[in-house]
């Protein structure tokens, strides 16, 4: 007997987006593991949100197939395996926290109940604003709220379009916090974002998208390229080409030529240059 | 399907909230006040009103009968007006306003959410229409001392012409933004009125050929075919010079009805109803 493979969370093949003569995405292949957490990363109209609304049923693809978990995206099942936060959303102004919360539980067919709804408010800090109404939010607030929202019903995987944006620091590092606990509970997420620092704390993999295709991907640390080692010596601060595996070597040789060595430090590019290089640069 | 009750009764909340309800209900207070003033003052002077004995006229039934035609017009408006406002932005304006992506993502079925929207409009509607309707009838009927050959169909036929309204606010919402789908609906409406007073003239002057475009267009608008025919069902039994007069009238002239235009308005809401179930299903959001 063969154990039957585990689909992915979500399985991008070959996807393609046409808006007339406009092409969002233009064949773009894309994975998510059980428990991954995958950035998503490009410039303004790169194709990342038509990306995650296809994923998530709410935009038909052109061409090309995305399954959530082994079922074909926008079907029902698909649609039960996944909690999804637009960018762009908004919650009725008269509904509280908990009513919303209580309006998607029956639509998702979450049996949580009030206990459901408690432990998902602690978990984005709003234990306290459950009785508030969203017109009564900041928009820090709404932004919590809704990743609450797509958490109702325990998805399998998370699609989250750009769910830091109106959060400040504190709020950032609470979904950072929320977004690792995710993860050490099995929940896939792809995190479409244009934080690059959030996504390079966080994210297991990286994919960067332009112009509707993959033009780069893998782990930050894969993308992040050693930039040489800074040499700190008496006198003064060279850049030396090498990577870790050379700052024995370059130590030595700086005290054989009479230098007094004070640091080394191994340069490599951050996530930002890795994306910049990417991209060229590019912005819409 | 267990979604549509959640559905239906959001709609019905997100109604009271956005105190749609408080303005209709303040006008609808204001129509019945200025339609009974309006019965207290015709039946004055009615009283003192002399009908030559050789003209075989019951003005108090030509008059009663012309008011709850009236009555029956403005109800359909109200009505209509409710609808619209609770439709017109269902899909596109909801959508672009980023409310309906976080509910139709949800594994509920994109024709459960829309008819759900269609039921919970319909809900407030009709029991709406009949409330307003009825009541004008008692004012009315307390008044004038006069009541509708039919009282109970043309109650539920105006109900049904606000049930046709809001299936075609319901499929332009799927195209059109807010306010673009309310002028659509509302032009579309008066079109519909307008064949009608169209048809009352044609059949006035006997023009063949108005009376054979006012009952195409009331075919192709059911809404105004189902208020021509509630309409004729308010003096179904008066006959003589009286319903003679009451025909050449404005809210008293009904060419197109019967069970025909009825089948045909059901027929027609169902097919828009899944004009607007299919566009929905493919639209983008």
């Amino acid at each position: 007997m063969y154990a039957r493979p585990v689909p992915a969370a979500l399985a991008v093949r070959g996807l393609a987006k046409r808006y007339g003569a406009i092409e969002a995405l233009g064949g773009v292949d894309l994975d998510v593991a059980e428990g991954e957490l995958v950035g998503l990363l490009g410039p303004n109209g790169a194709g990342k949100s038509t990306l995650v609304k296809i994923a998530c049923g709410l935009v038909r693809a052109s061409a090309g197939d995305a399954e959530v978990w082994g079922a074909r995206a926008g079907t029902r099942p698909a649609r039960r395996a996944l909690g999804y936060l637009a960018e762009l959303f908004r919650f009725p102004g008269w509904m509280s926290a908990d009513e919303l919360l209580l309006l998607h539980q029956r639509l998702s067919g979450s049996e949580g109940g009030e206990r459901e709804r408690t432990e998902l408010l602690e978990l984005v800090a709003l234990r306290d604003a459950r009785s508030r109404r969203v017109e009564a939010m900041s928009k820090g607030m709404q932004q919590r709220l809704g990743i609450a929202q797509a958490l109702v019903g325990t998805p399998r995987l998370l699609l989250l379009d750009e769910p830091t944006s109106a959060l400040d620091p504190v709020g950032r590092r609470t979904v950072r916090t929320l977004l690792e606990e995710l993860r050490a509970r099995g929940i896939s997420v792809l995190l479409n974002s244009h934080l690059l620092s959030e996504v390079e704390l966080v994210c297991d993999r990286v994919v960067i998208l332009l112009g509707g295709e993959v033009v780069a991907a893998g782990t930050p640390g894969e993308l992040a390229r050693p930039r040489g080692i800074e040499l700190e010596t008496d006198g003064g601060t060279r850049l030396v080409e090498g990577t870790r595996e050379d700052v024995p070597r370059v130590v030595e040789e700086a005290v054989r030529a009479g230098a007094r060595v004070y640091g080394a430090r191994v340069l490599t590019s951050t996530l930002e240059d890795a994306y910049l290089e990417a991209v060229g640069g590019e912005t819409s | 399907m267990s979604a549509v009750p959640v559905i239906v009764g959001y709609v019905l909340r997100e109604a009271l909230r956005r105190r749609v309800f408080a303005v209709v209900l303040f006008l609808t207070i204001v129509f019945l006040v200025l339609f009974w003033v309006a019965n207290h003052y015709v039946h004055n002077e009615l009283r003192t009103l002399q009908v030559p004995q050789d003209v075989p006229v019951d003005a108090r039934t030509f008059a009663s009968a012309f008011l709850t035609g009236l009555a029956l017009f403005a109800t359909m408006f109200l009505g209509v007006v409710l609808a619209v406002f609770l439709t017109l932005g269902a899909v596109t304006g909801d959508a672009e306003r980023g409310l309906l992506q976080p509910l139709v993502v949800r594994p509920v079925g994109r024709s459960t959410f829309l008819f759900a929207r269609f039921l919970g409009a319909t809900a407030v509607t009709a029991p709406y229409v009949i409330a307003v309707y009825l009541s004008a009838v008692v004012i009315t009927g307390l008044t004038m001392h006069w009541w509708p050959d039919r009282i109970a169909t043309p109650a539920i036929e105006i109900a049904a012409a606000v049930a046709v309204v809001t299936v075609l606010s319901l499929l332009g919402s799927v195209f059109l933004s807010s306010t673009a789908n309310g002028i659509a609906v509302f032009m579309l409406f008066g079109a519909g009125l307008v064949a009608g007073l169209l048809g009352t003239i044609g059949h006035a002057i006997g023009s063949t050929a108005i009376r054979h475009a006012s009952t195409v267009a009331a075919y192709m608008t059911p809404f105004e075919a189902l208020y021509q025919d509630a309409l004729r069902q308010i003096t179904a039994s008066t006959s003589g010079l009286t319903g003679f007069l009451l025909q050449l009238g404005p809210f008293g002239g009904a060419y197109v009805h019967g069970w025909g235009v009825r089948l045909w308005a059901l027929a027609f809401l169902c097919l828009v109803g899944t004009a607007a179930l299919l566009a929905f299903k493919r639209r983008d959001l």
